[in-house]
């Protein structure tokens, strides 16, 4: 007998170790330690040995049996751990797959641009309003000190738009810059105010790379007691900073509008080149960016102020201009051309 | 001058006088000096050549020329081998080269203008006065900066050498040296020879004249040439090169007419009358209104008042007296009247900015003072001045804590009076801190205290100016729910996945006409431009939907899906009034309706896209929307619906019809949805009404019903959410098909009932749907799918 367990441990061990899968496992289990198993019929048979015999056969067989369990167990944590494994494996995702698509919309770069000027301007206590964008002359012209026949009107091409005034006094144009807002408004107002009034506005400019005949602007105004050309320098200096980045110098310069009084043209060092002089700046080191001034007194009486008691500062700036500087675009007539191909380039963050 | 140039060009421009370019004559000259021909001879080889031997002072070169204006005695612009010259051929830079022309050493080159880069002229070498000193470097002589200032409308002073010279006058300091002005006048008095009279003293506030006989007419010298070829002008004669070269110094525009040809030596300052025409001295003749201002002789125009000079009084070669003009007129009458006939010259161009009255007289007397120098003519004694227009221009009194209120900036009154007094105001003190000061003649721009603040500012510098924050408090600000809502409706587009354009205002009459299927004008006859630039851009837009049609078709070549919205104005035409301009919002969907994937499969975008991105937009506006089967020129009958909210139509939604969409060469289906934002702003944002959260859970059903095709979905829910307990529906499917009667169709709604008080039970559930049940059946012919 005990030759015939030693032979059987040498042969279930060989089975055991060519056994890979459960259903294999299971299979050996019942041959080797099942009810009908060589070994359970040993041990049922023990006690028809001798004592001598009995006690040393038995001794082996609660070995082997023991040595069996132990190894069915080694076996099935084994295939347990292999097939856990292989279920692990098939279920692993390529995670570098592409997710589900959303549709993505974005902001028109100049809407992107013109809200960027009007939070700094709203952070600073301006309020923002809109107008119409056409205009009779009274109010972008006359009322800002540019009468018919003036001169500076060649400042600003104007379309103009059909209007048969039967007494011949009015003229209709599409508004040449935001301006025109600066009177509107301060029909409806007392100061103090500050505002600022984005809009679009339209020139008659044949287009190129550098312009367009419908573009946008930014026009503020602040009046009140004791507003000062400092306060003007002030408020745009902090604008450029907040706009064009912390170490930005800005440049005041003497310019002409007809309806500010000092007036002033604003640059800042190029944010390029950091005013050594490159493409951007034409070699300047200097970018014009808006035009500004104290309001002038006669406008200011047209605005029922009294320029004695009153003072204030305007300025007016283009939106687009704000982009393509930023971003290095070459042509103007991408903004309304609305190539998705362009449009698609300007995230909005 | 002592400042460096970019430091003056600097200095002018933080004054306002911004220098365009600054072109520098003759910096490249260094190997170019004056020489002297002393021999010229033929070339053994070449008939049109000539071997001309110049001094230098120090050697004696022989260059080979083919100029045919050589000729012993000249000086003339020498250039040595290295020198950095203009081809002559092709006009690019180039550097000179020792060369053998002809067989013949060539040791350098005896320059033309175009090849100093002087003039376009390469006719024959330059010829330098008699009296240019031998060896003298070139750039001594002919070398010169020219700053190209950009003058703003408001200073027509500057439109001259003198105003440029004022500025830089008080800008560094530097005294100011005028042209002595004085000359021998004959003994003829001018009133003998002319007579002036203004006859429109509205049009010309003043006239005056004066009379040179004796001129000889011919070229100007070397050096007026040169200036005026500086200044951009073309020199002609010595007659109308002094005219312009006045006009450059002193900013006055002179016209000098053919004495002889001006009939009964009479000149009438009027309107030019009906029928009346003038050829002019370009040779065009115009036609003229009643408007223009003439000057005429006893009998004809001849000129148009400060445009230009008539053909038919003209100085020419024959000419030996002249009756100068030095004028004032009224800055509009010439800008109408050149604007009229297209033909802006340097004279209007100066008139029209407002020249001073004062000015005619110096300029006069400086072109008289010239005319005799340089034309060898004999002045008339005396100056015919006529002006009606004579006007005192009173002191301006002017507080010095202006300076302070204006600039932000402490100045002291010496400093203020001194800056004013540099550019040639008149400062008195009319007590300690108030001044009067007397504004100069030739400052039209100046009238008032803030003008005088600007004077100081812009020669103290604008930088010298303090930089501060306005700390008042800040002014109350008035709400605007129209931003506000475009704002958020914007956002909202945005992130149901829709591009934002903005497209042009300007339309032609045809984009319009494409949006209906038959090319009718959508609407009212729409409001025109003028002047359009082009036809394309004629109209004002009435409508949003062509623009973005044509741009959905124009970038279809490129993309697979597009979504676009435009929030702008409509512009409809109102009598007597400006146009009311409507805030519109209009998008518009064509193609896959998401980027292509491995997930799921494309899929066009269709009717219920464009709804659900505008209503994922409007309910999150706070509005519900209601949309009613309706009919549209544009859109597609059977796919088009009113949006409706509290029964007020606020805009239309639907398929764009297929003509339209093939009037746009666009491939179809295009979805297209148009609100009016006026009219849905009185239901944005119109507050939350909020609920407790429910206490008791609530009990779902599923229920198919099946109801004929025509039945809308709408109809059924009204019904259903009329049914009390019924706290939310959802429909989940719709179904037509085999599995279904034909003409019917299956819809499947899931309902969530609730109560506030209790948890409901199975019965009471039960009972509400049999009565719903009953009512569908009843009014809609709704059965429960079996």
């Amino acid at each position: 007998m005990i030759d015939k367990l030693s032979q059987l441990k040498t042969v279930a061990e060989t089975e055991l170790n060519a056994v890979t899968d459960t259903r294999r496992l299971e299979e050996w289990r019942v041959r080797y330690l099942g009810k009908k198993s060589a070994i359970m019929q040993a041990l049922r048979e023990l006690s028809s040995l001798s004592l001598e015999e009995r006690r040393k056969a038995g001794a082996l067989a609660n070995e082997v049996k023991d040595a069996f369990e132990s190894s069915y167990k080694q076996k099935l944590e084994g295939i347990k751990q292999a097939e856990l494994e292989l279920a692990t494996a098939a279920k692993a995702l390529d995670v570098t797959l592409p997710g589900q698509p959303e549709s993505l919309g974005r902001l028109h770069p100049t809407t992107q641009a013109m809200r960027e000027v009007c939070q700094v301007f709203t952070s600073l206590g301006f309020e923002t309003v809109e107008g119409p964008e056409v205009e009779w002359d009274y109010y972008n012209f006359e009322a800002l000190n540019i009468p018919k026949g003036h001169p500076a009107r060649d400042m600003w091409a104007t379309l103009w738009v059909d209007f048969a005034d039967p007494e011949k006094q009015r003229s209709m144009l599409m508004r040449t810059h935001t301006s025109p807002m600066q009177i509107r408004t301060m029909e409806k107002r007392r100061p103090p105010v500050r505002l600022i009034m984005p809009g679009k506005t339209y020139r008659y400019e044949a287009t190129d790379v550098r312009h367009e005949w419908m573009f946008h602007q930014v026009e503020g105004l602040a009046i009140d007691k004791n507003i000062t050309m400092a306060d003007l320098k002030g408020t745009l200096f902090e604008f450029a900073r907040r706009m064009f980045g912390a170490d930005r110098k800005a440049r005041f310069r003497c310019d002409y509008f007809p309806f500010v009084e000092p007036g002033v043209e604003v640059a800042i060092d190029c944010f390029i080149c950091k005013g050594q002089g490159c493409r951007l700046c034409s070699g300047s080191g200097w970018i014009e960016i808006l035009g500004a001034g104290m309001v002038h007194p006669d406008v200011l009486r047209r605005m029922d102020c009294d320029p004695a008691v009153y003072s204030g500062f305007a300025f007016g700036m283009g939106v687009e201009r704000i982009p393509m500087l930023r971003y290095g675009i070459e042509d103007i007539r991408h903004f309304y051309g609305n190539d998705l191909r362009f449009l698609k380039q300007f995230w909005g963050f | 001058m002592t400042l460096p140039r970019d430091d003056l060009a600097r200095r002018l421009a933080q004054a306002g006088l911004e220098a365009g370019s600054v072109e520098i004559i003759g910096g490249q000259w260094d190997k170019i000096q004056v020489g002297h021909v002393t021999e010229v001879k033929p070339h053994p080889n070449a008939d049109r050549l000539r071997l001309v031997t110049v001094a230098l002072g120090d050697r004696m070169p022989t260059v080979v020329c083919g100029a045919p204006n050589v000729a012993v005695g000249q000086k003339i612009a020498f250039a040595s081998v290295g020198a950095k010259l203009v081809d002559g051929h092709t006009g690019q830079p180039a550097t000179l080269k020792p060369a053998k022309i002809r067989g013949v050493v060539s040791e350098g080159m005896v320059c033309s203008e175009k090849e100093l880069g002087l003039s376009g002229d390469h006719t024959g070498i330059l010829v330098l006065p008699a009296d240019a000193p031998v060896g003298a470097a070139l750039a001594d002589l002919l070398g010169d900066t020219i700053f190209d200032i950009e003058v703003t409308p408001n200073r027509p002073d500057c439109l001259s050498v003198i105003g440029i010279a004022r500025e830089v006058s008080a800008l560094t300091s530097q005294p100011l040296h005028l042209p002595q002005i004085a000359y021998k006048e004959g003994r003829e008095q001018v009133s003998g020879l002319a007579s002036v009279d203004v006859v429109d003293p509205d049009l010309c506030p003043r006239y005056c004249a004066g009379v040179i006989t004796n001129v000889k007419i011919g070229p100007s010298p070397e050096w007026l040439q040169r200036r005026l070829q500086a200044g951009g002008m073309r020199p002609i004669n010595n007659v109308v090169d002094i005219t312009n070269y006045v006009m450059l110094e002193h900013g006055q525009p002179l016209h000098a007419f053919d004495y002889a040809k001006l009939t009964d030596r009479k000149i009438v300052v009027r309107r030019a009358r009906q029928g009346e025409s003038l050829t002019s001295l370009d040779g065009v003749e115009r036609p003229l209104n009643c408007e223009m201002l003439v000057i005429a002789d006893s009998r004809r125009p001849v000129a148009l008042a400060g445009v230009m000079g008539g053909a038919n009084s003209e100085v020419s070669e024959a000419t030996t007296a002249v009756l100068l003009e030095s004028a004032n007129f009224k800055r509009e009458s010439v800008r109408e009247t050149a604007a009229a006939l297209n033909m802006r010259s340097e004279a209007s161009a100066r008139f029209e900015k407002g020249l001073s009255p004062e000015l005619p007289v110096p300029a006069l007397r400086r072109a008289m003072q010239l005319m005799v120098e340089l034309a060898g003519g004999e002045a008339a004694s005396g100056i015919i001045d006529v002006y009606p227009g004579k006007r005192e221009r009173p002191p301006i009194l002017f507080p010095a804590s202006e300076t302070k209120r204006l600039l932000g900036m402490e100045l002291p009154v010496e400093k203020i009076k001194s800056v004013l007094e540099s550019l040639g105001f008149g400062v008195e003190m009319a007590a300690p801190a108030q001044m009067s000061v007397n504004v100069p003649w030739w400052r039209t721009d100046v009238s008032q205290g803030a003008d005088l603040v600007e004077e100081v500012a812009r020669i103290v510098g604008y930088d010298q100016i303090p930089t501060t924050i306005m700390d008042a408090p800040i002014p109350p600000l008035e709400p605007s729910p129209l931003l506000s809502m475009k704002r958020t409706l914007t956002d909202l587009l945005v992130a149901a996945g829709m591009q934002e354009v903005i497209t042009y205002s300007l339309i032609s009459l045809e984009g319009l006409k494409r949006t209906t299927p038959d090319l009718d004008l959508p609407g009212p006859k729409p409001v025109r431009v003028s002047n359009p630039m082009s036809r394309e851009h004629e109209y004002l837009r009435t409508s949003l939907r062509p623009r973005l049609l044509f741009h959905i078709a124009q970038n279809q070549r490129f993309e697979e899906g597009i979504k676009l919205f435009e929030i702008g104005h409509v512009y409809y035409p109102r009598h007597s009034d400006l146009p009311q301009e409507v805030e519109t919002l209009c998008g518009a969907m064509w193609g896959l309706k998401q980027e292509m994937s491995w997930r799921t499969k494309p899929m066009p975008a269709d009717f219920y896209d464009a709804k659900g991105a505008l209503d994922a937009a409007l309910v999150r506006l706070g509005v519900e929307a209601k949309y009613v089967k309706a009919e549209d020129v544009g859109l597609r009958s059977g796919a088009c619906a009113d949006i409706v909210v509290r029964g007020l139509k606020i805009g239309v939604i639907g398929e764009v019809h297929p003509k339209v969409v093939e009037n746009f060469d666009a491939a179809g289906p295009v979805f297209l949805f148009e609100i009016d934002l006026e009219k849905l702003l009185p239901h944005a944002g119109t507050g939350v009404e909020y609920k407790p959260l429910p206490r008791f859970p609530a009990t779902v059903r599923d229920m198919a019903l099946v109801v004929d095709l025509g039945v809308q979905y709408q109809s059924i829910v009204d019904i259903v959410q009329d049914f009390p307990l019924v706290s939310r529906v959802a429909l989940f499917d719709v179904y037509s098909g085999e599995q279904v009667p034909r003409g019917k169709k299956s819809l499947a709604f899931r309902i969530w009932y609730q109560s506030p008080d209790h948890t409901l039970t199975d019965e009471e559930v039960n009972g509400v749907q049999q009565r719903m049940l009953s009512a569908l059946e009843s009014k809609l012919g709704a059965v429960l799918r079996a």
